[in-house]
């Protein structure tokens, strides 16, 4: 196999950064997502691609708390994957955080992995707190979390939680937009990762879920528009979670991002037919050679 | 002679909403969703005496069961409960994926079980969910035959690790068990010797099944054994194939469909390990309707009437062993 498809050793640390630093966590994660489909074979390149840059805020950030080497630790914040087959840009984040090797990464997809096609918490691997691939369930896994700790076990963590755009066709997600806002969630962050794409084409053509700021202020949300590529944009809608999370302003959060599917990876970029497509050792090559 | 007498009548979901406050008591983990008809299905015990356990998640079965599970890969013990019709069918991908599939400890009431609904009619008669839910991987599946054994039954999946699921009804149904009869998950319950024919009834059905014992026994001189199958997964092998082996041949009898139903498990585990014949007594495919709970059970074939007529061809067909092409629904009338 070609040197530039193997895994590297690098890890990062999740602390308070600037900007700038976040570009090469971000490439590094899209590298895994590269590498990591290419050898499975099969698998999602293009949202993965498109929500990179806010993982690599998110995990590597400081804005989310956990201990790599103690997974289960019990006052960690918790990330939930509602769109289970996002699951590439987890399983490289949560290599790069040091919850395990990251040679691993090559199995994905395969018989026995830990990295399954969509997150199984059967099979264990660190980090995964739930399995999911339905969609529209994880954000209500998440509110039960969310309820757990601000009414049961009150603490001060945090829940984070990762949408599609066309996932929110899925009325459960609306169900669980209601109970986030009656149980006043103020610890719990929705992501929604609004690049306008789904298997079938446009969300807006597939079913129209749009205005998205406006549906989610009125089921009582503090909404952040945020471009989703862009590091300080980023920054800021974490921030401005943290500190209301803090202030317990009584309102969940949604970070509305902007992005595009398939970022960075000029044949890829948003074009939804790499939603569910893996590239070829060709294909890969150039992403790759792009992605630096 | 039957040691089980009537001791009275009383609905199953007083046995699940009296159990749920015990274990409220028993551990802080314990918490309770409610679907807006808590004072149905009697989860509104447990809200009056425990409030800040008690999460309302407005009509929305999908939203709470997985919420539920989110509860409990936090360390709690959710109990969320809605009618059967709801809280199986309309959450059968809840179910699967976001309890079953991560093994998450919760405890599903499914209320308002079966043709004794009565006059909500069809669109509220679940009589179809056990046959998904015993699909189901890591679930366990319980179906109390009375109030007493509803509240064990509840205390019990409380207590142990893992997804479970308790049916249960609305109307008063005969109560029989006692305080000192014995209840333990995935142990069928032989609650009458008999060696001609074995009655394998769950529900309802069992307190049906002992009154077709005594009739079979001064009518026609038949000894019939009744078995309490309670658990409907993990279904009691050991129990059922003595059984098999003690009277060669078996009726099961349910307030369910009879397709894929608890029958259906027996016959599994029977044409597994000693084929005997077998009669199934249940819903034969088709919808219920509005009436009184005992007019339901005599229109559609669920008394000891129609018990004691399977037993009668049970016996006939161990002693003829020849073949037929009937249905599995063809039930004798
Ligand atoms: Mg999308």
């Amino acid at each position: 196999m070609n040197e530039l498809l193997k895994f590297d050793e690098k890890l990062f640390k999740n602390q308070k950064r600037k900007a700038q630093e976040f570009e090469e966590i971000a490439i590094e994660i899209r590298r895994d997502i590269i590498k990591m489909l290419f050898q499975a074979k099969s698998g999602h390149s293009g949202g993965p691609l498109g929500i990179a840059d806010i993982f690599a805020v998110l995990f590597f950030g400081a804005y989310m708390n956990y201990k790599a080497e103690e997974p289960s630790w019990k006052e960690r914040d918790r990330f939930i994957l509602s769109s289970g087959h996002y699951c590439p840009v987890l399983y490289s984040a949560l290599a790069r955080a040091g919850f395990y090797p990251v040679e691993e990464m090559a199995t994905l997809r395969k018989f026995g992995s830990r990295l399954q096609g969509h997150p199984g918490r059967d099979m264990g691997l660190p980090g995964i707190e739930a399995s999911t691939g339905s969609l529209g369930q994880g954000i209500s896994i998440a509110v039960g979390m969310a309820i757990s700790d601000k009414y049961l076990d009150k603490n001060e963590q945090k829940v984070f939680c990762l949408t599609g755009d066309g996932e929110l066709q899925e009325g459960s997600c609306w169900e669980a937009a209601m109970a986030a806002s009656n149980y006043k969630l103020d610890n719990l962050c929705w992501i929604v990762d609004n690049n306008d794409c789904q298997i079938d084409g446009r969300v807006q053509d597939v079913m129209n879920i749009y205005p998205l700021d406006e549906k989610f202020k009125s089921f009582g949300f503090n909404v952040i528009v945020c471009d989703g590529h862009n590091f300080e944009d980023i920054i800021s809608a974490f921030e401005q979670f943290s500190n209301n999370s803090k202030k317990k302003i009584g309102k969940p959060c949604v970070i509305i991002a902007e992005t595009k599917m398939g970022r960075a990876v000029s044949f890829m970029e948003d074009k939804h037919q790499w939603h569910g497509n893996p590239p070829n050792e060709e294909q890969a090559l150039i992403a790759l050679k792009e992605l630096k | 002679m039957n040691q089980y007498t009537l001791l009275g009548k009383k609905p199953t979901r007083f046995g699940f909403g009296e159990a749920l406050v015990e274990l409220g008591e028993w551990s802080e983990n314990v918490v309770v969703l409610g679907g807006d008809i808590t004072g149905s299905v009697l989860t509104s015990f447990f809200k009056e005496k425990f409030p800040d356990r008690f999460f309302s998640i407005g009509i929305a079965e999908q939203n709470a069961t997985t919420i539920a599970a989110g509860l409990a890969l936090s360390g709690k013990i959710p109990f969320f409960s809605s009618y059967s019709a709801f809280a199986a069918f309309r959450c059968a991908d809840q179910l699967r994926l976001s309890v079953c599939y991560n093994e998450a400890n919760v405890k599903i009431g499914g209320g308002h079980s079966g043709i004794t609904v009565g006059p909500d009619g069809a669109t509220h008669q679940s009589l179809e969910e056990l046959s998904f839910l015993r699909s189901l991987p890591n679930l366990t599946l319980l179906v109390p035959c009375d109030y007493l054994e509803a509240k064990k039954a509840t205390i019990a999946i409380g207590k142990s690790f893992g997804p479970a699921y308790i049916r249960f009804g609305r109307s008063p149904v005969p109560m029989f068990t006692k305080e000192e009869t014995e209840f333990e998950i995935g142990r069928a319950n032989v609650l009458r010797k008999g060696s001609d024919v074995a009655i394998i009834a769950c529900g309802i059905m069992v307190w049906e099944a002992l009154q077709a014992a005594e009739e079979l026994q001064e009518k026609h001189g038949i000894s019939a054994m009744v078995i309490n199958n309670h658990t409907i997964k993990p279904i009691d092998v050991k129990t059922i194939v003595d059984a098999a082996l003690e009277c060669k041949t078996i009726v099961t009898a349910e307030e369910h469909q009879i397709y894929g139903g608890m029958g259906s498990a027996v016959a599994e585990v029977i044409a597994k390990n000693y084929p005997v014949p077998i009669e199934f007594v249940g819903m034969k495919d088709s919808f219920g309707g509005s009436g009184e709970p005992e007019e339901l059970m005599e229109k559609f074939g669920l008394t000891r009437r129609e018990i004691v007529l399977s037993a009668l061809e049970a016996v006939k067909r161990k002693k003829k062993n020849t073949h037929s092409y009937k249905n599995v629904v063809d039930v004798a009338v």
